[in-house]
């Protein structure tokens, strides 16, 4: 397989409610990209631009966004996987260019959440599940993702507690990250607070919509050693998908789209769980991460929360998780999310991730969920 | 009237599986089996993945499962505000049917457990609609 290197990463600042309009939005992460990189926009072959159209008033975003960015005439289009879309955006970017079709693909994920009310945004985040079968019953993110956490407290014993460690463990991280929309350090008592939003899962376990882009721009070995210094190669890409309603699901412990998603991302690479230096974890809600531990092999099934009761996954830890603060401190903005995890592990692996950085990283995971695990992506990246 | 009146909100008017709807005003919670090759499907589908036939027969889902896992929400999407809060939940069924749905209002969430005892209730909502909730059974 040829190798295909991240030779520019790039994201937007995500905030509660952007003061623009979507192609402003995405400008900002292409700005971030592009700036230093010597990489010119007549450089990049054709685009791939990810967000959740549900949101959007614009249809067909990918034509305004190339042309807002500069890229007319190059090929573009648009992806979607949910809250996993720009992770399908590099799975097909990589495909664009393994395939010798072309040599320099970036991928731009953007979501603007903030123009519609909270309400609003859970009752089309529900519509992300079975709307014929499931949404006539009020169905939202946070009560599927509770279900699953229920799942994993029954099987295995997990408590409140634990999940509130994690929370504990984000806002550490999301204190220094000046790219997160919650920067605010929090307690284990405030963390613990019984503000209920889908039992058991309470208000600090829940992720934050935000606004925000992110820019991911890949290359051909040759292109990528033309045109930067430090590319981060992509080592294995795994997806796998699960039933949409709960109905099919044959277990509530775990997600099954993201185990095979991280098997065959392992198996591509020729590498296990054990070489892993850095993992970014789709942690929309604690549970997410709880399960994502065990999904991804950093634990046995159910011994997750002994991760995290003994600090494995902070930065100094056996595997460092979201030491960026993760969805949970820098806000989820849907589309734009799997591109910052990315941003987040190639700066790792760069030397280059400030107060965040975990010491002499060299192998990263990006885990990265669409859906209540419908859509499972894991990608593994490294120096060489 | 068809599929629209499944449900506290309906987002899908028009079913291959509308029968479901008339089969809920005979007191009845039904999934699919194919003639042809015997799989059972809940919720019902048209279509056999299996073989491929669109030859379907109902069945009613068998009588008492257990409950998997369940929520109570707090909060509710745009639409579903005055029910809260509602317990929402999965249990498993006989012949590997599973079932997602409401739990019975009169249940508190205190006394529920997973591992208990649930069958399925046709319930009657305002405005000519109708639903199925699970119940201890």
């Amino acid at each position: 397989m040829p190798k295909v290197g991240v030779i520019a990463v790039g994201q937007s600042a995500f905030v509660r409610a952007y003061p623009g309009s979507i192609r402003e939005l995405a400008f900002e992460a292409f700005k971030d990209a592009l700036g230093g990189s010597g990489i010119k926009t007549e450089q990049i072959d054709a685009s791939v631009i990810c967000s959740a159209p549900e949101y959007d008033k614009q249809r067909t975003p990918a034509g305004l966004v190339a042309e807002y960015l500069g890229l007319n005439p190059q090929p573009t289009f648009y992806v979607e996987s949910v809250c996993s879309s720009s992770s399908s955006g590099l799975r097909t970017a990589y495909a664009l260019i393994a395939s010798g079709l072309h040599d320099v693909v970036m991928v731009l994920g953007f979501q603007k959440m903030s123009e519609i009310s909270s309400a609003e945004s859970q009752e089309r985040m529900g519509r992300g599940a079975d709307i014929q079968w499931e949404a006539p019953f009020g169905t939202m993110m946070p009560a599927y993702y509770a279900m699953y956490a229920r799942g994993h407290f029954e099987k295995f014993g997990t408590t409140e507690e634990d999940l509130g460690l994690i929370r504990l463990k984000s806002s550490t991280y999301g204190v220094v990250n000046e790219k997160a929309v919650f920067r605010k350090s929090l307690t284990l008592d405030k963390i613990m607070e019984p503000k209920y939003i889908a039992t058991p899962l309470k208000m600090m376990d829940c992720c934050a919509n935000a606004d925000g882009s992110s820019c991911v721009i890949l290359a051909s070995e040759q292109k990528a050693k033309e045109l930067c210094e430090k590319p981060v190669w992509i080592r294995g890409l795994g997806m796998a998908t699960a039933p949409i309603n709960m109905a099919g699901r044959d277990t509530f412990s775990g997600l099954k789209c993201a185990q095979l998603a991280a098997r065959r991302a392992y198996d591509m690479a020729g590498l296990g769980p054990k070489d892993i230096d850095v993992a970014e974890v789709h942690d929309c809600f604690t549970i997410a991460e709880m399960m994502a531990y065990e999904d991804l092999g950093f634990a046995e099934p159910g011994k997750g929360k002994e991760l995290i009761r003994n600090k494995e996954t902070y930065k100094e830890g056996r595997i460092p998780v979201n030491v960026d603060g993760g969805l949970l401190s820098k806000g989820h903005p849907i589309g734009a999310t799997g591109g910052s995890q990315i941003r987040t592990i190639v700066l790792q692996l760069r030397g280059a991730a400030g107060p965040m950085q975990v010491p002499n990283a060299k192998i990263g995971l990006v885990h990265n969920i669409g859906g209540v695990g419908i859509y499972g992506n894991v990608s593994i990246f490294s120096v060489d | 009237m068809g599929f629209e009146q499944f449900g506290i909100v309906s987002f899908t008017s028009t079913t291959k599986a509308e029968k479901f709807v008339d089969l809920l005003k005979e007191g009845k919670v039904c999934g699919t089996a194919c003639k042809s090759c015997g799989a059972k499907f809940f919720p019902p589908r048209s279509d056999c993945n299996a073989c491929l036939s669109d030859e379907m027969e109902w069945f009613d889902v068998p009588g008492v499962g257990d409950l998997i896992t369940f929520t109570q929400a707090m909060y509710a999407p745009a639409g579903f505000e005055n029910d809260v809060p509602y317990i929402l939940g999965v249990a498993q069924f006989d012949d590997g049917v599973k079932v997602f749905g409401r739990l019975d209002k009169s249940l508190k969430e205190e006394n529920i457990k997973p591992g208990m005892k649930m069958k399925l209730k046709v319930v009657d909502l305002d405005n000519d609609r109708l639903s199925y909730v699970l119940t201890q059974a």
